[in-house]
């Protein structure tokens, strides 16, 4: 059992709590890595925005399938068959209780939210984007939820227009209200900011854009470890998340989209599973959400993804949230008093992601030496090259949290970063 | 020694803090840009060739400290050199930072890059001037503009 009441938690040991309702050092014993060593020192695993670690429960599902259901789901009449499928769609139950979405066939498989973004991009973007129209992201998007529209307004000849954000990475509301217009036809803007950590007011935005008719796809690849998400309560028109963000398997995400507008929509792509009946005349679709399910899936992923699912309902988003925040803002306070550092997005509402700069030494140099003291964090331009070029920076170095860190881990981190400063006197 | 004080050795440190012939060069004869787009880091080689004999060489750009290092110290050494010497050092110098082989004496201060091979991620830190440099020879002369 993870989860204890604040009178029975005696803080001792290694992994201190910090949140009275979760107990770490239990947790990270769910987590076979955390028994791993780097260069012989324990790994402080801090770059939970690329992937998150998985649970033996993930890990034991997917040996599971493949060990004693394995085979291909929907239409075999045999038991594995049967079991494979059933598993599968028990997972996509899962998924729709986790979003609160209104009914299961809303939820789509698709590989990652890159294959989700352009799966929306290809099929309401081609249905309803014309010359002339306008599709509406933000300056903080990752690069998947740039180019798909890149390229669907070079092919349309529409125009892509971007919400701007202000230094501490926070999104212009005020500006977002004068970029909506009668041409606007669709708005595409993150969650949670894998670069800068920024949540944004996702209820406004949709709300605001709705007031134009607008429909709305949050890129939900961050925001789904750490915030609770309720699709409905936001009114969001397509929401996306990937599996191994979220403690599952890599190679699985989510698309979820209202059905009656998932309804409207022409497939993505063509193959088996997503048809009702071929002839060379004619081929007749499937229902939801097997249109947009092309040919055989990630079946043992998805199943992963359901467990990953479990686990994380077991703590409990809210409890996560809770820890993680006192978490982050430990950290912060942590690096605030280092000389030569400068934090990249210092929004009043964050989660996980901690981006900074050292004076004077690239970001490149900070990772290696991390690396030397086992902890892993990201460098580089964290696929959002426009964030790094509205902040002046060539890369960002970014630690990012999850609820098996441990404020141990961030004086290591702080530790290391002297080390650094130090190297690069 | 650790690895990592192997990596960042006091002259690499003093060449990516300081580098030299750190400029653009206005009779270039030659020149290429270079840009590795996983990590960001860019350089541009300008170049003045003289039959076949390196007269002048200088670079611009930004990067990490190996790579920052890298670029100035191969502008250091390549001065005067012959295109034939050129690439006898680029070959010896892959070798040192792929850990193929150790440093021969002809690469003289560029040996310091030997512990680069117990980095295989920082590798194209430390070639990537070099490949620049092989696109700024290839280059057609006098097509440089310094604007």
């Amino acid at each position: 059992m993870i989860v204890r009441t604040g009178q029975q938690i005696i803080a001792s040991g290694r992994y201190q709590t910090l949140n009275p309702w979760l107990e770490v050092e239990k947790i990270r014993e769910d987590f076979p890595i955390f028994k791993e060593k780097i260069y012989g020192k324990p790994l402080v695993y801090l770059d939970n925005a690329a992937t998150t670690q998985k649970p033996q429960s993930v890990i034991d599902a997917t040996i599971h399938f493949y060990s004693r259901d394995n085979s291909n789901i929907h239409r075999g009449v045999h038991l594995l068959s049967q079991r494979a499928t059933e598993a599968y769609e028990h997972a996509r139950v899962k998924v729709q209780r986790f979003l609160n979405a209104a009914e299961s066939r809303e939820i789509i498989f698709v590989r990652s939210v890159t294959e989700a973004i352009n799966l929306v991009a290809q099929t309401y973007g081609r249905k309803h984007v014309e010359a002339g129209d306008e599709v509406l992201i933000s300056a903080m998007e990752h690069h998947s939820n740039i180019v798909p529209w890149q390229m669907l307004c070079e092919e349309k000849g529409a125009a892509l227009r971007v919400i701007p954000i202000n230094d501490d990475g926070e999104l212009l509301l005020e500006e977002y209200e004068k970029l909506l217009n009668s041409q606007t036809r669709l708005v595409a803007v993150v969650h949670l900011s894998n670069a800068l950590g920024t949540i944004n007011p996702v209820k406004e935005i949709i709300e605001m854009a709705h007031q134009w008719k607008v429909p709305v796809l949050v890129d939900g690849a961050q925001a789904a470890a750490h915030l609770e998400v309720d699709v409905q309560d936001l009114d969001c028109d397509f929401y996306a998340f990937s599996g191994h963000k979220l403690y599952g398997p890599t190679g699985v995400g989510i698309l979820y989209g209202k059905a009656d507008l998932l309804d409207s929509l022409p497939p993505y792509q063509g193959g088996g599973d997503m048809i009702r009946s071929v002839t060379f005349e004619k081929t007749i679709y499937n229902v939801l959400p097997y249109k947009f399910e092309a040919g055989t899936p990630n079946v043992a992923g998805g199943i992963g993804l359901g467990v990953a699912i479990d686990y994380v309902n077991e703590i409990g988003l809210s409890n996560i949230a809770a820890y993680e925040n006192e978490l982050l803002s430990y950290a912060t306070e942590q690096l605030c008093g280092i000389p030569r550092l400068r934090f990249i997005g210092t929004a009043h509402q964050k989660a996980s992601v901690l981006s900074f700069v050292i004076e004077g030494v690239h970001a490149h140099d900070v990772g290696t030496i991390l690396d030397q003291e086992g902890i892993a964090v990201r460098t580089g331009h964290h696929c959002a090259q426009p964030v790094m070029a509205r902040f002046q920076v060539p890369a960002t170095a970014r630690a990012s949290v999850a609820f098996y860190n441990t404020r141990d881990e961030i004086d290591v981190l702080v530790k290391a970063i002297h080390k650094v400063i130090e190297v690069f006197k | 020694m650790s690895y990592l004080d192997d990596l960042y050795q006091e002259i690499i440190l003093d060449h990516s803090k300081k580098p030299r012939n750190f400029k653009e060069l206005s009779d270039a004869n030659h020149k290429a840009d270079g840009y590795n787009p996983l990590c960001g880091d860019k350089v541009s080689v300008y170049l003045k060739l003289e039959d076949g004999f390196v007269e002048d060489i200088s670079f611009m750009g930004s990067g990490c400290a190996i790579s920052t290092a890298s670029a100035s110290l191969m502008t250091q050494t390549l001065k005067g050199k012959s295109l034939g010497e050129i690439e006898t050092l680029f070959k010896n110098f892959h070798n040192l930072v792929t850990g193929k082989s150790s440093a021969s004496t002809e690469l003289g201060k560029l040996a310091v890059f030997h512990g680069v091979s117990q980095f295989p991620v920082r590798v194209k830190c430390a070639t990537l001037v070099w490949h620049t440099l092989q696109a700024a020879i290839k280059s057609k002369p006098e097509t440089v503009s310094t604007e």
